[in-house]
């Protein structure tokens, strides 16, 4: 279906073809440094972020269908730009996804049942990003296109703080900001670009090209490739092939560095597929063909990876070790998403405003006597 | 759907009304066109629009770009051409973007130009709670735009309502405001296709009483029906109003009934503080004040965000809520 294919000039920076087997293309040469630096225990993890990452996102579907969630949005197919990007990001780099990029929460660390909590209605905060042990991962925004703007300023004020540009990749920070192809139309986006081009922000700009918002093709956003609308901000940009973790990984390090460099801001569109449903509420087949789905299933992010790691000589054990740990990892999500408590009247008024207001606390009192008058009655 | 003994009668749920009250309209006049997200081949969301892209073409049906400033802005130059666009936001808390569109344009070009522009531009939102869907998939924010001057707003109770208040808006010449109470999406109704039970902007008695008068719109109406069903039970007899129309508000029919029972309850899912509750009560204050035995009493949301799902029970104002007032209410 052509309808739903971008075409580029320059094909899509690509590491591994289809086959797993190590072929950069010609606009991969630039990024192939930053894969010399790759151990194989960092390919290991990568495949383990991944396995885990569609586990956690399987079970969280499945917990949906039972009640457990009011909705999922599912990140299936989407694994490699995740964890190719997410682990490009270095320990003091700030991160604004939106809401899908469970893969990337998971290689910063976050306890992904923060994300079950938000989509289960018990909060909508699910974790805080101040917590160290976050990864700098910042809470889901559900409006599209929202963050986009949150993440330029964040960055300006790194800028503004100096803690960039320094030249040091150690300590120089900057921030990747997820986005979709269908928040590319946002006034909010395009906005964002102009801001961040104004004010050199130390920023990436990871769109994750999955082909639809929803049920609207991407062709509905865009006529041009969407990287190419970078450069009318005057933002440098590339496409890569988002399926192929390797090249993820390698086209994110080296663009953010740069921009820790003091290169400005970088757009990278990766080039991937939503695989499932937009959400569980979602019924594809009202627009979407079997058929295309299944091209895109055959271009599997994790299945290419195993027949890498593979030819690399990874051994069946380690396969079997990851696929028993992805299971675990699932149990357990599952096992504490049973044991999530319902929020208390206080999450309503507590946080809505930084100290006391009278109408919180007089709303709040009212309602605890009211709830508590009611229990009496009942009893 | 199914035809009852009245062959202009049929049994179907909002969703389906609204449905066949839209297809009508674009039947009626080919300048109806209709603009917003995943509309065409999914049929929105909530399947408000199924089948209408197939039956009048991607002219008449747009999946647009996912912008709300776009679709608002867009529908504006397309009414300067002569169309008359219906906007459908895919939920209420996602108005947000068009909000600038809706409010300094929208709103305002018919006056800026002393009357010489027309602007008919219905703007669907389905709205409120009762879903436990996670945020921004729950508000109800008629406020901003029932203060806004230049706009209509209405909000059906009733799938014969949704029928033809939404033709009903569609050949109105001033921008409407159409908020759709989605979890009353789903609940059959009888609609009766051959004539309109009452003009866009009235107000209606829906259910008559001696003691106290509830008054609300959207999803609540059925809310306050529970309530003075619970309370006939106790022996208090109570009249329900449905106001239909937020900006106008048609104050009669509240005012005779305010006049008749001495004591009036607004109810709302919206937060109370400066709400059209507020506007409301602070009205027949004024105009009904020597009938009044109470004050007129207010049964709303929280002052707050629409809270997470699982605390929506406690945030949105049940049978009981109102109950409760109508009990200080008849105290005075
Ligand atoms: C401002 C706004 N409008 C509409 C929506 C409803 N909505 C949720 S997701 C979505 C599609 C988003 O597509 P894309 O940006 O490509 O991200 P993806 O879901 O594919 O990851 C829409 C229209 C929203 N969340 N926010
Ligand atoms: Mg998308």
């Amino acid at each position: 279906m052509a309808e739903t294919e971008s075409t580029s000039p320059a094909p899509a920076v690509q590491i591994l073809a289809a086959d797993g087997t190590v072929a950069p293309t010609a606009s991969a040469e630039p990024y192939l440094e930053y894969l010399d630096r790759l151990t194989s225990a960092d390919h290991e993890q990568f495949y383990r972020d991944m396995v885990i990452a569609r586990a956690f996102d399987t079970e969280a579907a499945n917990l949906q269908r039972q009640g457990q969630l009011a909705l999922w949005p599912p990140c299936h197919g989407q694994e490699g730009a995740q964890v190719g990007s997410g682990r490009a990001a270095r320990a003091q780099d700030h991160i604004f996804p939106s809401y899908r990029e469970h893969a990337v929460g998971l290689v910063r660390g976050v306890d992904l049942l923060g994300i079950i909590e938000v989509m289960r209605g018990t909060t909508h905060f699910g974790w805080d990003a101040a917590d160290p042990s976050n990864g700098n991962f910042r809470p889901y925004t559900l409006v599209i296109g929202a963050q986009t703007l949150h993440a330029t300023g964040y960055a300006m004020g790194i800028n503004f703080d100096g803690a960039t540009g320094t030249g040091n990749p150690d300590t120089d920070q900057a921030v990747v900001v997820y986005f979709g192809d269908g928040a590319t139309s946002q006034g909010d986006v395009n906005e964002s670009m102009v801001f961040a081009a104004s004010y050199q922000t130390p920023q990436v700009f990871f769109l994750q090209n999955n082909h639809w918002a929803i049920s609207v093709p991407v062709t509905t956003q865009s006529r041009t490739p969407l990287f190419q609308r970078a450069a009318g901000f005057g933002i440098p940009s590339v496409q890569v092939d988002g399926n192929d973790v390797l090249a993820s990984y390698a086209v994110t390090a080296k663009h953010l560095d740069s921009a820790r460099a003091g290169g400005g801001p970088q757009l990278i569109e990766a080039l991937t597929y939503r695989i499932g449903a937009h959400t569980t509420s979602d019924d594809p087949t009202k627009y979407r063909t079997q058929e295309l789905t299944d091209s895109w299933i055959a271009r599997d992010p994790i299945v290419r990876f195993q027949a890498f790691l593979r030819g690399q000589g990874a051994s069946d054990a380690f396969f079997d070790g990851v696929t028993a740990e992805a299971h675990d990892y699932a149990a357990d999500i599952r096992r504490r998403t049973h044991a999530i408590a319902d929020p208390e009247i206080g999450l309503m008024f507590d946080g809505v405003y930084s100290d006391d207001h009278p109408l919180m606390t007089e709303q709040k009192q009212w309602l605890e006597q009211y709830e508590a008058a009611l229990d009496g009655g009942a009893s | 759907m199914s035809v009852s003994t009245e062959t202009t009668l049929q049994t179907m749920p909002m969703a389906k009304a609204l449905n066949a009250g839209l297809r009508q309209a674009m039947a009626d006049d080919p300048k109806v066109l209709l603009m917003g997200e995943d509309i065409g081949k999914l049929g929105g969301v909530f399947r408000i629009t199924e089948g209408l892209q197939a039956q009048f073409g991607d002219n008449r049906v747009l999946d647009t770009p996912l912008a709300e400033s776009g679709i608002i802005g867009t529908a504006i130059g397309l009414a300067m051409r002569g169309y008359r666009p219906v906007c459908e936001i895919q939920f209420d808390g996602f108005i947000y973007p068009g909000f600038n569109q809706i409010t300094s344009q929208l709103a305002k070009l018919t006056n800026r130009t002393e009357g010489a522009l027309q602007m008919p531009v219905v703007i669907r939102v389905p709205y409120g709670g009762h879903i436990g869907a996670v945020e921004h998939h729950q508000e109800s924010p008629e406020a901003y735009f029932a203060h806004t001057a230049g706009l209509r707003s209405v909000s059906p109770s009733t799938p014969n309502d949704a029928y033809w208040m939404i033709q009903e808006a569609i050949a109105s010449n001033d921008p409407v405001m159409f908020f759709e109470p989605k979890s009353r999406y789903w609940p059959k109704g009888d609609v009766d296709l051959s004539q309109s039970a009452a003009p866009l902007h009235a107000s209606r008695v829906v259910r008559l009483g001696t003691d106290a008068t509830l008054v609300a719109h959207g999803a609540m109406v059925t809310v306050l029906l529970q309530a003075a069903e619970l309370a006939a039970a106790d022996g208090i007899s109570l009249e329900v109003v449905d106001l239909r129309s937020l900006a106008p508000i048609d104050y009669e029919p509240l005012l005779e009934s305010v006049r008749k029972t001495g004591r009036l309850i607004v109810a709302q899912e919206a937060p109370g503080n400066v709400s059209v509750g507020s506007e409301i009560a602070a009205t027949v204050a004024e105009r009904a004040f020597f009938s009044l035995e109470a004050p007129v009493l207010r049964v709303s949301g929280f002052d707050v965000p629409f809270p997470p799902a699982k605390l929506e029970k406690l945030f949105l104002p049940d049978a009981d809520r109102v109950l409760e007032a109508v009990d200080r209410a008849l105290a005075y």
